[in-house]
Parts: structure tokens; C-alpha cells; sequence
């Protein structure tokens, strides 16, 4: 009696597992040489409705690009002087679409009437935003190449982007140090919920230039290597919320054979490697030095600004928005004019 | 070849599966029967396979030769010999010559009217091979989801093949197998100590018996499973190794497809918790 139902209870305990499991068939894609298991795996009805969530909205009708310049017509244009009016305004229809709050439209912006005012934050931050997105499609080719971005690649109707990160150094343990887990073996989904340092960002995707990522020794023995387990534990977070970004698995880039040989991974790890300083570029140069403009209920916990990382541009797919250009209806957000 | 005087007893005729009398007989020590035959005719066509698929391939080296299975663009379908058709017919031959090893064993079992522990165990390991070869990639729906035949190329596969799932050893059913495979080691070297202990005694003592051994256990760890019981233990530890083995190689792909980490939401989402 007592084994049956010892047995029952097994079963049980099984069939609640398995509800926490997903179901066949799934999809399969081949990256690498057969046998060399360098695949995709994807669920087709996890897919499809992470597929539909990264449409594009439909463009704006297109306008007649004569007219006069909207700087020699408006007041206070700085960065969009190269644009007709006709253009400057359908930017700026398409822009309240994408970032500004249905309720404030034009006014999330611009203060009252007087349109050439930079009272509000939020004005001053779009302009800065505005340069930001014309040097990431002229100058990052080589991430973005011809696809580019456009705001709502990030903000997808949404006046501030749903994936940023802010520094997280883990719950505050007051004086003691009993319990402190240094920012690290708790579930943390920015590490895909693995027990790896929570806040790979900061000190990888924070900084410009310096480079702590790579790990792997370049000699067969580790004879001059001083990276730790530490630093090794945050390169694989950051690789955890590359993958969870991307909705992809190691070997999408990599053959995990050796991690750090160019040959044997695929083209996309340079696309990835272009993005990592890419996005260093953008929270090092556009984002922190805005620090000061946004008011305290924008900043994280310890007064930094939101930066950006993979999953807010790619927000679970390989390529954002499916791959949709929408610079190509929106030319004037692909870089300056060219007869400038 | 020899026998010794008592193992004439031992080889009866009669308890074959198939084929009556007429491979039911032995050459030199070995027994013959059915499923020998079939075992060695098996492994003679793999090995050769083996051997043909080297010599079309880029090396000799023994650690290198590397005969893959198809691409996945075959599906469930037959692939060209070069284009890992000699895996296919690898394969066959291997499920036939351990699946004939199995039924040799079952054979010899009855003839020898002992349990059938043996073969039962052999099945276990034979089916986290039929696991990886014919279960999981029909799920998937793919022969080339199998592992390549090779030293170091099968070693890359399981490599990949883990980072697949960013990291293999949050699933669940691997976590079970390879504490199952630890606990085995461990079972075997309590045992082969005690063992080795009590038959090599200090000098001028005799050997030590069962007494000695349970009563060394019982003054250790409180428990003795005793002589029967801990080959039953070591039966159960090892063949629980293999089976969640296969179990969480089945679970990676078709049941599962993103990082195994976050298998684990449903702890996090725990309603006493949450």
C-alpha cells in the first residue's frame, strides 16, 4: 500500500516536471559541418509569437522632398538641418508615433506652443538620440549594415525602451557580510537565470575601450594569463544575455570546440564582436553624458542612466524586427544629407 | 584451448532463442550460438564500414577519422554512402551486433539458469546508445542529429551539443545521471576497499568474512547493506547512470529548447515563493 502510493507520488512529481518541459516537434537549423551538432534549435509556437511582436508599423506615406529647409523655416534646429520641411514633419509625425505617449504626442516634447523650446528633458534627450541613430547606421555598418535602426528598433511605441539595464551590484546586505553573494549565484534573468555574476554590463558594455571579455589563454599552457574566474563568470554572463537577446544558442556563433578561434566560428561572431563595441560606443558616448539631463526617477538605484546591450535592439530575435529596414522609408534617419 | 574440469558442466545444450541446435556449440572457450554469429557478422561489416569511411576521409590518424552522419536537409530519409550513408549502415550494424551481444547473453543465461541480470543491464547501456542514434534524432526529425563516429569529432559533438542549451548542467535529468555515475564510483570503492581489507588480514591473522566487513560499516556509517545487497546497490546506482543519461539527451531538443537555466522558472514560480 505504502509503495503504491510512494509510487503514485513519483508519478506525480514527474508529470509536474514534464508541464515545465516543452513538446515535439520542434525546428532544427544546420549551422556547421554535419555531424558537428552547430544548430538552431527553436520551438515553432514560441517562435512564431516572438515573431509577431517584432513587426514593423507601417510606414508613413512618403512626401515630396522639395522645399525649403525646415532650419531656415523653424526655429532651433540643430541636428536636422539638413531635411525639408515636408520631411523634417513626417520625421517628426513618425518619431511621436514610435516613442511619445498616445496621450501627450507632440507635447511629450515640446513645451506649449512655443515648439523651438528645449525646457522639457525629454527634447533634449531625442536630439542627442537623433545623432545617436544617424551615427550608429553611418559609422556601424558593420553591425547594422544597410538594414540600420531607426528609434523604434529600441522603443517600439514605447517612450522609454523596455530593455535597458541599469548597474546592479545585488541586494544591499547592510554591515553584514554573511550572505553577500557579491552580486552573483542568485537567478538573475540577465543571465538567463544561471547562477553567473547578474550584472555582466557594467563592467564589459559599460565602459568604451577596455576589453576584459576575452578569457581563453592564446597558448596552449596558461602561462601569462591573469584573468580569474571572476572575470571568466562575466564573460559567460554577458554570453548567457547575448543568447537570451538573441534568442540563439552558443552556436550560433561559436564552435565551442574553442571559443576564442576565429577560424572555427561562424561570420556572425564578427558581426557580434562589431556590436559589442558598438554598443560600448552608444552608452559610453550618447547615453552617460546624458546622465545629468534625465531627471532621478529615470536613473537605476545608483543614479546611472539606462544603457543599452543586445536585447534592446534584438528583443529575442536574431535580427530586430525580422530584419525589416526601416531606414529605407526613413532616409533622413540613415545619416546626413549627402550634399552636406 | 583447455577447459577446466568444471566447466564441463556448465555447457548444456537447449535454452537458444533462435536457431535451434545449429550454432549451439562452443569454439574453444567462446559460445557460439545464433546471436554470436550474428554479433560477428555485425561487427565485421561496422568495422569495415568504419574502415571505408576512414579511407575516403582527409586522415589516418587514429584520433581524427571522423564518420559523420548526415546533413539535416536529409531528414529520416536514406543519405548517399559518402554523405553520411556509411554513418546509416554504421549505425545498423551497430544496434544489430549489440542487440545480438544482448540476446547471446539472454542465450546464455538459460543455459546456465541464472537471472537474467546481466543481458538486462547490457539493454540499459544499449539503450542510452539506441537514445542518442534513433530516438532522439526521430524526434527531431533528423538522422543527423546522431553523434559522429570518431575520437575527438564525437567529443566535439557533445560539446555542441550542450551549448546548445547554454548550459547543460542545469538539466535536470544530467544532474541525476552524473550524480548516479559519482555515486557508483563511490559505491565501488567503499565496496573494494572492504573487500581488499578483509582479505588481505595483518600477518598472522586469518582472512575477515562477512562479519567483519558489515560490522566495519555499521562502526563507520551506522548501516551495512550487506554482501547480496551491495551488488544490488551497484546494479541500481550504475544502471540509473545510464538510464537518466539517456533520459536527459532525449529531454535536450525535443522537449526542451532554450537554455536549461531557465527550465528551472517553475522553481522561481513556486506559489509558496513566488
Amino acid at each position: 500500500m505504502k509503495a503504491k502510493a510512494n509510487a503514485l507520488a513519483c508519478c506525480g512529481a514527474l508529470g509536474f516536471l514534464l508541464t515545465a518541459c516543452e513538446r515535439p516537434p520542434v525546428d532544427t537549423t544546420q549551422i556547421g559541418y554535419r555531424g558537428l551538432a552547430m544548430e538552431q534549435v527553436t520551438n515553432p509556437r514560441i517562435y512564431a509569437q516572438i515573431q509577431a511582436v517584432n513587426q514593423p508599423p507601417e510606414p508613413l506615406p512618403p512626401v515630396e522632398a522639395a522645399g525649403p529647409l525646415a532650419k531656415d523655416v523653424y526655429k532651433n534646429v540643430q541636428v536636422l538641418d539638413d531635411l525639408t520641411v515636408p520631411e523634417f514633419t513626417r520625421l517628426m509625425l513618425a518619431i511621436t508615433q514610435w516613442v511619445a505617449p498616445p496621450d501627450r504626442s507632440c507635447a511629450y516634447c515640446h513645451e506649449g506652443a512655443d515648439l523651438a523650446s528645449d525646457a522639457l528633458y525629454t527634447k533634449v534627450v531625442s536630439r542627442r538620440m537623433i545623432q545617436m541613430t544617424r551615427h550608429i547606421n553611418s559609422d556601424w555598418k558593420p553591425h547594422v549594415a544597410d538594414t540600420g535602426v531607426t528609434c523604434f528598433t529600441c522603443h517600439r511605441g514605447n517612450a522609454v525602451p523596455a530593455n535597458l539595464w541599469f548597474a546592479d551590484s545585488g541586494p544591499v546586505m547592510e554591515s553584514r557580510f554573511l550572505g553577500n553573494r557579491a552580486a552573483q549565484n542568485a537567478p538573475a534573468d540577465s543571465v538567463g537565470l544561471a547562477s553567473l555574476p547578474n550584472d555582466p554590463n557594467t563592467p564589459l558594455l559599460g565602459e568604451p575601450s577596455q576589453d576584459y571579455i576575452r578569457v581563453v589563454s592564446k597558448t596552449a599552457l596558461p602561462v601569462d594569463n591573469r584573468k580569474s574566474i571572476k572575470q571568466t563568470e562575466l564573460t559567460y554572463g554577458l554570453m548567457m544575455d547575448i543568447s537570451q537577446s538573441l534568442g540563439v544558442n552558443c552556436t550560433y556563433c561559436h564552435n565551442s570546440r574553442s571559443f576564442a578561434e576565429w577560424d572555427g566560428s561562424t561570420p556572425k561572431r564578427a558581426v557580434a564582436w562589431h556590436a559589442l563595441r558598438m554598443v560600448r560606443d552608444v552608452n559610453a558616448n550618447y547615453l552617460t553624458p546624458l546622465t545629468q539631463t534625465f531627471p532621478r526617477e529615470r536613473l537605476g538605484p545608483h543614479g546611472d542612466v539606462g544603457k543599452v546591450n543586445c536585447a534592446t535592439c534584438h528583443q529575442g530575435v536574431p535580427k530586430p524586427l525580422n530584419g525589416v529596414s526601416m531606414v529605407h522609408d526613413y532616409p533622413a534617419l540613415a545619416g546626413r544629407a549627402k550634399a552636406q | 584451448m583447455s577447459m577446466l574440469s568444471f566447466e564441463k558442466k556448465y555447457r548444456v545444450r537447449g535454452g537458444t532463442l533462435l536457431g535451434g541446435d545449429l550454432f549451439d556449440f562452443w569454439i574453444g572457450p567462446f559460445y557460439v550460438g545464433f546471436f554470436g554469429v550474428t554479433t560477428m557478422f555485425f561487427a565485421t561489416l561496422g568495422t569495415a564500414l568504419l574502415v571505408y569511411g576512414a579511407s575516403l576521409g582527409p586522415t589516418w590518424n587514429l584520433w581524427q577519422i571522423n564518420i559523420a552522419p548526415p546533413d539535416l536537409s536529409y531528414g529520416l530519409g536514406f543519405a548517399p554512402l559518402k554523405s553520411g550513408g556509411i554513418w546509416q549502415l554504421v549505425t545498423i550494424c551497430a544496434l544489430g551486433s549489440f542487440v545480438s551481444w544482448a540476446l547471446r547473453e539472454f542465450e546464455i543465461c538459460r543455459k546456465l539458469g541464472i537471472g537474467y541480470h546481466v543481458p538486462y543491464a547490457f539493454a540499459v547501456a544499449i539503450f542510452a546508445y539506441v537514445s542518442l542514434v534513433v530516438i532522439r534524432p526521430a524526434l527531431l526529425g533528423a538522422w543527423g542529429h546522431g553523434f559522429p563516429y570518431g575520437i575527438l569529432s564525437h567529443l566535439d559533438w557533445v560539446s555542441n551539443t550542450g551549448y546548445q542549451y547554454l548550459h547543460f548542467h542545469y538539466n535536470p535529468a544530467h544532474m541525476l545521471a552524473v550524480t548516479f555515475f559519482f555515486t557508483t564510483t563511490l559505491a565501488l570503492a567503499l565496496h573494494g576497499a572492504v573487500i581488499l581489507s578483509a582479505t588481505n588480514p595483518g600477518k598472522g591473522e586469518t582472512v575477515k568474512r562477512a562479519e567483519h566487513e558489515n560490522t566495519f560499516f555499521r562502526d563507520t556509517i551506522g548501516y551495512s547493506i550487506g554482501t547480496l545487497g551491495v551488488h544490488r546497490l551497484g546494479l541500481f546506482l550504475a544502471l540509473s547512470a545510464g538510464f537518466w543519461s539517456a533520459i536527459c539527451i532525449i529531454i535536450s531538443g525535443p522537449f526542451w529548447t532554450r537554455g536549461w537555466p531557465e527550465w528551472w522558472r517553475w522553481w522561481l514560480d513556486l506559489p509558496i515563493w513566488r
